[in-house]
């Protein structure tokens, strides 16, 4: 789906290959493990690509030296931190958790809870406006009253015939 | 009064938005601009060895920690760059006296010999790069420039080439604070 | 000549909108017919100024007229026929050209179909229409002029990006612009309602339509781009997170949220308030993406030429069409009343969950997408926002979406019953568990989470199938008896079916290429063999060949298993000269239930070759899924009530006995 922009104007990102055969660790665990690590990798040059799909010279250097540290013993995070030294949190694609951060990982989370917290009210409102009934309208007695009957019709119809709901479908 | 706020909300939520938008546009703002992350940290560990064919001696790690302010300058004789920056960066090294070291990236030796008789040569030292070196110095392409301290701390790092008023503006200064 | 009518079509397309989106809206304000009734021929009119334009512009492209710059920099006379009418498309200007004719396009329908629609509703929708057009003909006119001239002409054209020199290409960005100005249909009747404060049942049902016609298009859109991603750039992706494919992700989620309010709206007049909320925010995040993609703002893969009054322009658009809506939104919202009240556990209570998980996971995409900027602008930091992030955000929120997804359609109006619902999934339950037990089997190591996940696939693949089964009492009832009953079934019930289950079965293709993707690279001499997943791949060796404007190497591969002949794989590695730049054609060959992916790379200059050889196991899933859920969508669209559109604006609120119609 990159396309869109492309229709627009000039992709700079070549479509060439990455990673190239002399690179690869002959010992496949490890490579594995550099394969994986690549990926979450930012190419310092590049528009958000990763080390592992980058041809720039560069994400090339990046690959070896993932590689001959992860062959001199490196943890994965010891190879990362080794680049945030080098390049700020910049080079990681997936950003740390950290004070400037909170609200992007915890984002999605508070969106959730807050949506969550709406429908509640929502639900509760609606529940007092069936209950309020005194101060209701003809029309939303109506409504009530039909809201209120259902559940029993509901009731009666669901559990036997459940293949066959109450209305018509 | 909880409700009316409440049906704000998407607007307040876009003006904020719109706000950044705004700021994301204004022509100072390089999108692609990536700030350093060395500065005020010690040199890297590295120790490059000379171009062959050239008089300078290599460049490592322990040249840099001795008590002086150096400039420490990568280039290449295939980056146009460094080519424009290169008449700048020779002035301001005669000017200054300050001692600027080269470390040549990823080139040819025989076209960085070319290269630097062509332009004129005012580096002291020159280090041979294969790549790793510029890893090290979290350098993201060349040209790049570093200011270090008599410590071996780098106190400025400029990427992009030194031309312009840029020197005035952020080199000078840099160089007159740490050579009182 | 050609060029300078173009020009005066856009010009007086400009001020026919300008017309359109004034005298209708006072007509409808005073309650004058007259002046309302003028919309229709407007709309209709600015449809025949703009397409001529676009006609001139495409005139312009196939006869490779230099003298134009928007045709000297972005064609070549040597260029394939095909790829000359795209390349009208394949820039800034044209492409914005494109825009504006889809949108007079959607405008044109709603003058010459919407003859049932309440004149001062219709003068109403037409009038917000003609405004954002007038922002888009303005833009282009002011900064995106496709007609301009440059003297002296160059000799012949730059070209266009070979990338996009490609069937697949092609297509993509009509039928995403079709999503994105479809969405304006949403936008301009939630608008008009806002005015009129007033919101029916009926509106939903002519909303419904417009937006499901655009949903389709987004979708197949989108599906379409992915497509050519996966089988163009030689990586055997199809999704990168990429901030471009993101702004066009958004309004997809939201747009799917609407699709299932409307319903509400439509069936129970429930959720008005929220349902016009979600139009304004569906089309503003399509007007967003449009922003984000052209300003420059954000860096994403695709640079392209920004220019910052280009965005500066887009901004203030921004700023009137969506500070103005969201403003109309809080002032005027309040006065739309309540409608139909319902318990938690409902139909209406499945769309809510539906609408809050979309819309969360919407709202993720828009922090990641952005907040490199806000923490840029924040303490000049800069931070990547890369696929590791959303894998870790989007997919939690969607691992529930896809569950209560099998619920919704099961449970009745206004009340359900939870119980009865989880026991006609029996058979779900059961299907999910033999999926996730047949991935368990079939895979080495125990993948525990990829097994569950294949198993919630298969949960809402059953779930939609059987709500199906049980409407037409499949296996109940004399099949002659089940045929008539599914015969009778309205078609959007067929429709949801559907895209339900093409939902499924793209999950589950998404959960394979994501998990269980091999990739090989090897350096391979002629002769030689490599073996990715069982298959056998031989290098039979690279021969040079011409096409009409490139030069390629291509690279032979005979695919065996097991000694028996599957497939010969023949990937390019293409030149094209005129803008020096290399492309990679990937030679895939699929099973149906993977695809082997070859590419060919570079020469050692000793013989051997780059040779990557991908196994994507149920990747042709993903877009066998989406094409299912766009038939889905069109099934949909062919229902009957949906066609004639509303029926009789004075029933107000139809009853919940009638007829449920299912996205």
């Amino acid at each position: 789906m990159r396309a869109l922009a492309v229709v627009l104007a000039l992709l700079i990102g070549m479509p060439a290959v990455a990673l190239e055969p002399d690179e690869i660790l002959p010992d496949p665990v490890l490579e594995q493990r550099a394969r994986e690590l690549s990926k979450e990798i930012r190419c310092v040059v590049c528009q958000n690509e990763s080390i592992d799909s980058s041809n720039a010279d560069i994400a090339r250097e990046v690959r070896l030296l993932v590689r001959e540290r992860l062959v001199a013993g490196d943890s994965d995070q010891q190879v990362l931190d080794y680049l945030v030294a080098r390049y700020g949190d910049f080079v990681l694609l997936r950003p740390p958790v950290k004070p400037g951060t909170y609200l992007l990982w915890f984002g999605p989370g508070i969106v959730l809870l807050f949506g969550l917290a709406a429908v509640f009210f929502f639900f509760r409102r609606q529940r007092a406006a069936a209950t309020g009934a005194a101060s209701l309208s003809a029309e939303e007695e109506a409504r009530l009253a039909r809201l209120l009957d259902d559940p029993d019709a509901a009731q009666n119809n669901q559990p036997t015939a459940p293949a066959e709901p109450k209305e018509r479908r | 009064m909880t409700q009316r706020l409440f049906f704000l909300l998407p607007l307040l939520i876009f003006a904020v938005l719109a706000g950044y938008f705004l700021w994301g546009l204004s022509p100072d703002r390089d999108p692609q601009a990536l700030p350093s992350a060395m500065i005020d940290r010690p040199t890297p560990e590295f120790d490059l060895p000379p171009v062959p064919g050239l008089p300078q001696p290599g460049l490592a790690s322990a040249d840099l920690a001795q008590g002086e302010v150096v400039m420490v300058n990568f280039f290449a004789s295939w980056c146009v760059p460094c080519r424009a920056e290169h008449p700048y960066l020779t002035e301001l090294a005669e000017r200054s006296g300050v001692p600027l070291y080269g470390i040549n990236h990823r080139d040819k030796p025989e076209a960085a010999v070319a290269w630097l008789e062509e332009l004129g040569n005012p580096y002291r030292r020159i280090g041979a790069d294969s790549g790793r070196g510029a890893v090290e110095w979290g350098v993201s392409g060349v040209p790049e420039t570093f200011i270090l301290d008599g410590e071996g701390r780098i106190r400025y790092h400029h990427r992009g080439p030194l031309v312009g008023d840029l020197i005035e503006k952020e080199v000078e200064p840099m160089l007159r604070a740490l050579r009182p | 000549m050609i060029a300078e009518l173009g020009h005066f079509a856009l010009i007086l397309a400009l001020l026919t909108a300008l017309v359109q989106g004034s005298l209708p809206m006072i007509g409808a304000a005073r309650g004058d017919a007259a002046w309302m009734a003028l919309a229709r021929p407007a709309a209709v009119l600015q449809l025949v100024l703009v397409a001529l334009a676009f006609a001139a512009l495409t005139y312009l492209y196939v006869v490779s007229d230099f003298t134009v710059i928007n045709v000297a920099e972005n064609s070549h006379s040597a260029k394939p026929m095909l790829y000359k009418v795209t390349g009208v498309w394949g820039n800034h200007e044209g492409s914005m050209l494109l825009w504006i004719l889809i949108l007079a396009l959607f405008g044109s329908m709603v003058a010459l179909f919407g003859a049932n629609l309440p004149p001062s509703l219709r003068a109403r929708v037409l009038g917000v229409q003609a405004w954002i057009g007038i922002g888009f003909l303005l833009f282009t006119l002011l900064t995106s002029n496709p007609f301009l001239r440059v003297f002296p002409a160059p000799a012949d054209g730059r070209d266009l990006n070979p990338l996009l020199q490609d069937p697949g290409l092609a297509f993509h960005p009509p039928m995403l612009y079709a999503g994105y100005v479809g969405f304006s249909m949403a936008f301009s009747f939630a608008i008009a309602a806002l005015i009129e404060g007033k919101l029916d049942a009926a509106w939903a049902r002519w909303v419904r339509p417009w937006t499901l016609l655009a949903w389709v298009f987004l979708t197949g859109g989108i599906a379409l781009g992915s497509w050519w991603a996966y089988y163009e750039l030689g990586w055997g992706g199809w999704w990168f997170w990429d901030p471009v494919e993101n702004v066009s992700f958004m309004p997809w989620l939201l747009g799917t949220a609407l699709l299932h309010s409307a319903i509400v709206v439509e069936k129970r007049d429930a959720l008005k308030v929220w349902t016009v909320l979600l139009a304004i925010l569906t089309f503003s995040l399509s007007l967003i993406g449009t922003f984000i993609v052209r300003s420059g703002l954000l860096t994403s893969v695709h640079a392209f030429a920004t220019d910052p009054e280009r965005g500066l322009f887009i901004l203030i658009l921004l700023l009137i069409t969506i500070g103005g809506s969201l403003l109309l939104f809080a002032l005027r919202a309040p006065v739309l009343k309540p409608g139909g009240l319902f318990a938690p556990i409902s139909r209406e209570g499945g769309m809510v969950i539906n609408n809050l998980f979309l819309a969360a996971a919407c709202a993720t995409v828009l922090l990641g997408t952005l907040y490199p900027l806000f923490l840029e602008a924040v303490d000049g930091s800069k931070v990547s926002v890369g696929p590791p992030f959303f894998n870790a955000t989007f997919v939690p929120l969607m691992v529930p979406l896809i569950f209560f997804m099998a619920l919704g359609p099961l449970m009745p109006w206004k009340r359900a019953d939870l119980a009865g619902v989880f026991a006609r999934l029996k058979l779900a339950a059961l299907g999910a568990l033999a999926a996730a037990g047949l991935t368990l089997y079939l895979r080495e190591g125990w993948p525990v989470l990829p097994a569950a996940a294949m198993g919630l696939a298969a949960w809402l693949f059953v779930a939609s199938l059987v709500e199906w089964g049980g409407r037409i009492k499949l296996f109940r009832a004399p099949l002659s008896d089940s045929w008539r009953r599914a015969r009778s079934l309205p078609r959007a019930a067929h429709g949801m079916t559907l895209a339900h289950a093409g939902m499924a079965i793209a999950v589950a293709g998404m959960i394979g290429a994501s998990v269980w993707n091999l990739e090989e690279v090897r350096n391979l001499r002629p002769g030689e063999s490599m073996q990715v997943a069982g298959y056998d791949y031989r290098f039979d060796g690279v021969e040079q060949i011409e096409g009409p404007n490139y030069l390629a190497d291509r690279a032979r591969f005979t695919v065996t298993r097991e000694g028996r002949p599957v497939a010969v794989l023949t990937p390019e590695k293409r030149l094209y000269p005129v803008q020096n730049m290399p492309t990679t054609e990937a030679a895939i060959h699929t099973t149906g239930v993977s695809d082997l992916y070859a590419v060919i790379g570079d020469s050692d200059g000793r013989g051997g070759w780059t040779v990557r050889i991908f196994h994507e196991p149920l990747v042709p899933w993903i877009w066998l899924g989406c094409l299912v859920m766009v038939l889905g969508g069109l099934v949909s669209l062919s229902d009957r009530r949906l066609r004639i559109g509303a029926p009789k604006r004075a029933k107000a609120r139809p009853d919940a006995a009638q007829e449920p119609i299912p996205a």
